[in-house]
Order: C-alpha cells, then structure tokens, then sequence
C-alpha cells in the first residue's frame, strides 16, 4: 500500500506545488495523467524516494521513505521499487544477463539466474541474455528495463512517459506488457504519462491539475 | 555482479583512453623502477667489492682511477710504484694487512691480476674446484671466467698485453689454469688471478728487459730493486690510522692514497646529478599520468551521469558509486605500475645483456622490496586522481539528472 499525504514541492524559483493525498492499495494500476510541467516527474521522484519532498509524508507498505537514512533508502529503492523510465537506459559495457544481475546485487539481494531466466522468457527476451545494449533494437531494450523493473519482485513498479515516443501499436504493446509483467509479480502499477491513448486502459487515474 | 566486475568493464569500455592511461603510468614507473634497481646494484657492489679494504695506495694520478681500477676493475690504473716504496708502508705499524697488485695484461678482455697469498684472505676466497695459484704462471680464474671463456683446469692460455683486448700476444709465456673459485658475487668472479712473478715474468723478468712496454699498469723491470707493483690494497690495524696514513703517504712518499669510502661517494654525487634529473624526469611523467587518469575519469562520468543515476535507483548507495570511480583510478594505476615495474626489470636486463664491462653487470632478474613502495606510489596516485570525480558521483544530484532526460 501507497500513500501520500500532504505533499508539497518547493522549487527554487520559489513556485510551490501541492499534491492531493493519494492512497494506492496493493495490486491496483494507476495511471498518473498530467501534461508537461504539471509536476508529474517531481511526483514520480517524491514517490520513488528519489527527492525528499518540501513537507508531507510518503509511506510505501508502512514505510515513512523519508525517515529512512540515505544509505537505507537506496537499498529500499532496489528491493521495492522498480522503475521504467522514458528512455530505454542500460549500463552499456554489460550485457542484458549481466545489466540484471547489477540490479539484483545493488539492490543488496543474492544474485539468481534462474529468476533473470525466468524475467526474460515472460518477455520473449531470452535468446538475447548474452547480448550488449548497442545490440538491441529500441523495443528490445525498453524490455529488458522492463525486466530490470521487475527482477527483484517490487512492490510498486512505476513507469515514467513509457509510450511516449511509440507510435499506436508498440505503446499499445508495451502498456500490456506492463500490465502483465505487474500481475505476474504482484506489483502495485503506476504508469505517468501526458498521452491519451493510454487513459481508456485504466480505471484508476490520478490527475495533476 | 561485483563492483570490480563494473568498474573493470567500464575501463574497457573504452580500450584507447585505458591504453594511453596504463602506458603513461607504465612509462613513468617503468623509469623509477630501472633507476631503482640499477642504483641498488651499483651501490651493493661498490660497498661488496670495498668492504675490508680501507685505502688503496698507488702512484699519483685521479684517486677516483686508482679506487676503480684498483678495486672495480673498470678503469685503467694511474701507473706504477717501485716495489721498495711500496714494501716500506706495507711494514708500517698502522698496516694489518697489505695485497700488492700487478695489473696489465688480460685474456681475452678478462684482466689478470698479479698478487699474493694474502688476496685470498682478503676477499675470502673460495675453492670451487683446483687449487690456489703457487708457481708463476699458474692461474686460479673467477667462476663467470671459467663459465663465460670456457675455461677449465688444466688449460693453457696466452695472456695479452694492456687490459681490454688481445693484441700483442705475449706468446712466449703460458698460463696453466689451476683452480676455479667458487662463485664469490664481487669482482673476483670475473678475474683471473696468479702470482705477482707471473706479470713480472711477462714483462721481460727473464732477459727481456730491451723490449719496451709503455702502458699503464705493468710491471716492468728486471732488477730486485726495479720491480714494482700497480697498487696496494690496505686494511688498518687500528681507526687511528684513518687520519695519520693516507696523509702520511701523501706527504711523505711520492705515492698516493685513496679512500674506497670516499671514492664511492663521490662517484655517487656525480652520477647523481643524472639519476636526480632521471628522476625528476619519471616523476613528471607519472605527474602527466595522474592528471590523464583524472581527465579520462572526469570526462567519462559526464557521460555516464544517467549510468550512475540508473545505478542509483536501483538501490546503489551514493558509497557505492564512490567506491566504483575510486576503484576504476585504483585498477588502472596499479595495473599501470605492474607492467612498468615488469617493464623497468625487462629493460634492465636488456641492458645488462649489452653491457660491455662484466665487472658493473646488471641484471633485471633481481627484485627488491623497495619495489613495494612504487606499487604504493601507484596506489597513490590512482587514489588521488579517482577523488574528485568519486566525490562528483557521490553528491550528484539524481532527480536533476533523471528529470533531464
């Protein structure tokens, strides 16, 4: 379970935005709808532990995230968040096998490669577990962070703009594979986004005026 | 998946940068390491070959000369001294012991050096095979003489006149090799050693005294009172002697007195100059290594801002991500000394292969623990140079760089 309360940003140019409670129990999928500047990534990094809110508190199964210390937080991230982010990023001198593993032992857990085996089947992708990064094609490779978001089961797996730059298909293709990977890991689902063809697939939207 | 593991793969992510990086630190260590060793063995056989000898007395000239030819073997000796002199200091009550020297032929470019019994006890001399040498003309030879001119006991050689090469053949006169020494790590490995009679006997002792010589070094004359010796080697009998008798041979006789101790010491200061410019020499280019190490880390982190934040959100402590620039200055720059240390051996050797002179031989095979200290400097230098852009990735600033993107 999420939950925010009373979170507001201050930014430097002194503008100050406030964000409505939100509370997101387990399992359920979100979307989080906002056009550019709406706040929508500051809320994604308050949400992810990624930058400490001006007040408020965010809990994540119980969790005040902001209580906790640096060092602690960031393990919290790696074991309980899983993030996707707009641009398909990975760690170019590995490969896909070896860019999970990274995954698993920063997020302080033991290394295991049937679970990445297991990751990579679900999305079609384990014919290329050898492969580097330079060697996929942009699909394969919003794939394979799909799977880093997923290796270590995370209670919450957000996704930042995720369809933006895909034509109809592919976004379409790539929401459902969010959707199922976030079933088949029993993940809380947040997708941010500004596009419309996204909305008509959920139910339950969270908007940033 | 290991922070070594990381660090390693983002080094050959990029093979010119680390190239240009190892071979500067490698260039740098590779000069300290050969300085080191190669004053290291210098010195070790400067203080080896001088140990119990306190003064060497011969006729005027350099005393630097007299040190080197007359201990080292290297130099030509700065002449002769007339045998009566020379015995009258060799009673003086501040003598415990006194090995006359006879130098001025060689064998094949290995010099053979006329002496006495006493010789033996003063570099305490070891059989490896035969005997000492008794009679003139019988030879006792150095362990790398019998190794290197394939010499064995029972042989018979010619010697030649002067001390480097073999002209002017003394053919008349041949050495018997009696005994081989046993392998003793100072000069008198590469010696061939006989009685004094011997250098005095090819010198025209016997009737020969018409034929003209005029080298330095030997020993020419045919009457008692004639002969003479290249040089003494001395050992005092108490610390007095230190300030009364090279003073007292100087002043008094028309021979000169040299300190080994001080010889070498001066020698040092005048190699010095060059092995300090040497230095400083390496020391820029390890200087250059440190700041490319920097400059090639510094860069890379810009580009790998959104890595490092990546890494971040994946439960990467901001430690983590110090310790992995660190450990990337840290494993360039030691792998970096290793070959240069590696190099500085090779190189060394090398030398010492084409090294003309067997007497100040180097080798590349010997290891010293100073050594430990360029790996540390190593260590050093990777650490100062990872700092800055380990603590740029440690206080990077995530969402800013994530929201960038």
């Amino acid at each position: 379970m999420i939950s925010i309360q009373a979170v507001s940003q201050q930014y430097p140019t002194g503008s100050l935005l406030t964000f409505a409670d939100w509370q997101v129990n387990n399992g359920e999928q979100w979307l989080l709808l906002g056009q550019s500047g709406s706040g929508k990534t500051t809320l994604l990094h308050i949400l992810t532990g990624l930058q400490k809110p001006t007040s408020g508190t965010v809990a994540i199964n119980g969790i005040d995230l902001y209580r906790l210390s640096a060092k602690k937080l960031d393990a919290f991230r790696g074991q309980h968040i899983g993030i996707v982010f707009q641009r398909p990023h990975l760690i170019k001198s590995l490969n896909v096998t070896e860019n999970l593993l990274l995954a698993q032992s920063f997020a302080g857990l033991p290394t295991d490669k049937k679970r990445i085996e297991v990751v990579l089947d679900s999305l079609a992708m384990a014919h290329k577990k050898h492969a580097y990064p330079q060697a996929l094609s942009q699909g394969q490779l919003q794939r394979v962070t799909i799977a880093r978001a997923v290796i270590n089961k995370p209670t919450l797996l957000i996704a930042d703009e995720p369809t933006s730059s895909l034509d109809d298909k592919n976004a379409a293709a790539v929401l459902a594979l969010l959707k199922e990977q976030s079933e088949l890991n029993q993940a809380t689902l947040v997708v941010a986004t500004h596009d419309k063809r996204v909305k008509d697939a959920f139910n339950l939207t969270y908007s940033l005026a | 998946m290991n922070l070594f593991k990381l660090s390693w793969n983002n080094i050959w992510a990029k093979p010119l940068n680390a190239a240009l990086n190892l071979l500067l630190i490698a260039f740098g260590t590779a000069i300290l390491t050969v300085l080191l060793l190669a004053s290291t063995q210098i010195e070790n056989k400067l203080d080896k070959n001088s140990k119990d000898i306190d003064l060497v007395v011969g006729a005027k000239g350099s005393p630097l000369q007299l040190i080197l030819s007359s201990i080292y073997y290297i130099d030509f000796p700065t002449g002769n001294i007339p045998m009566k002199e020379a015995k009258k200091l060799m009673k003086s009550p501040f003598v415990k012991r006194a090995v006359p020297l006879a130098m001025g032929d060689n064998y094949n470019g290995v010099r053979i050096v006329g002496t006495d019994s006493n010789y033996i006890s003063l570099y305490g001399l070891k059989l490896q095979s035969g005997q000492f040498w008794k009679a003139d003309l019988e030879a006792t030879i150095g362990a790398n003489v019998a190794a290197t001119q394939n010499l064995k006991i029972g042989d018979k050689f010619h010697g030649g006149h002067g001390l480097t090469e073999m002209k002017d053949q003394h053919d008349d006169h041949t050495y018997t090799v009696v005994g081989i020494l046993a392998p003793q790590q100072n000069v008198t490995d590469n010696l061939i050693l006989t009685g004094i009679g011997s250098i005095w006997k090819m010198h025209g002792d016997e009737g020969e005294s018409n034929e003209h010589h005029d080298h330095e070094g030997a020993a020419d004359h045919t009457h008692d009172d004639d002969r003479e010796f290249t040089s003494l080697l001395i050992q005092y009998r108490s610390p007095m002697a230190v300030a009364m008798f090279p003073m007292m041979v100087n002043q008094t006789t028309n021979m000169q007195a040299a300190s080994p101790a001080q010889e070498s010491t001066r020698l040092f200061s005048l190699i010095g100059v060059g092995v300090d410019t040497l230095q400083w020499f390496a020391l820029l280019i390890m200087f250059i290594a440190a700041i490319s190490v920097f400059i090639n880390l510094y860069n890379s982190l810009k580009e790998r801002s959104y890595d490092l934040a990546i890494m971040r959100t994946l439960g990467a402590s901001k430690g983590k991500l110090f310790s992995l620039i660190i450990l990337e200055g840290l494993i360039l720059t030691i792998i970096g000394t290793l070959i240069g240390i590696a190099l500085g051996h090779g190189v060394l050797h090398l030398i010492g292969n084409y090294q003309e002179s067997s007497q100040a031989k180097m080798t590349g095979l010997l290891f010293i623990k100073e050594e430990i200290y360029l790996l540390i400097a190593g260590l050093a230098i990777g650490m100062v140079a990872a700092i800055i852009p380990a603590v740029q990735a440690y206080r990077s600033n995530l969402s800013n760089i994530l929201a960038k993107n």
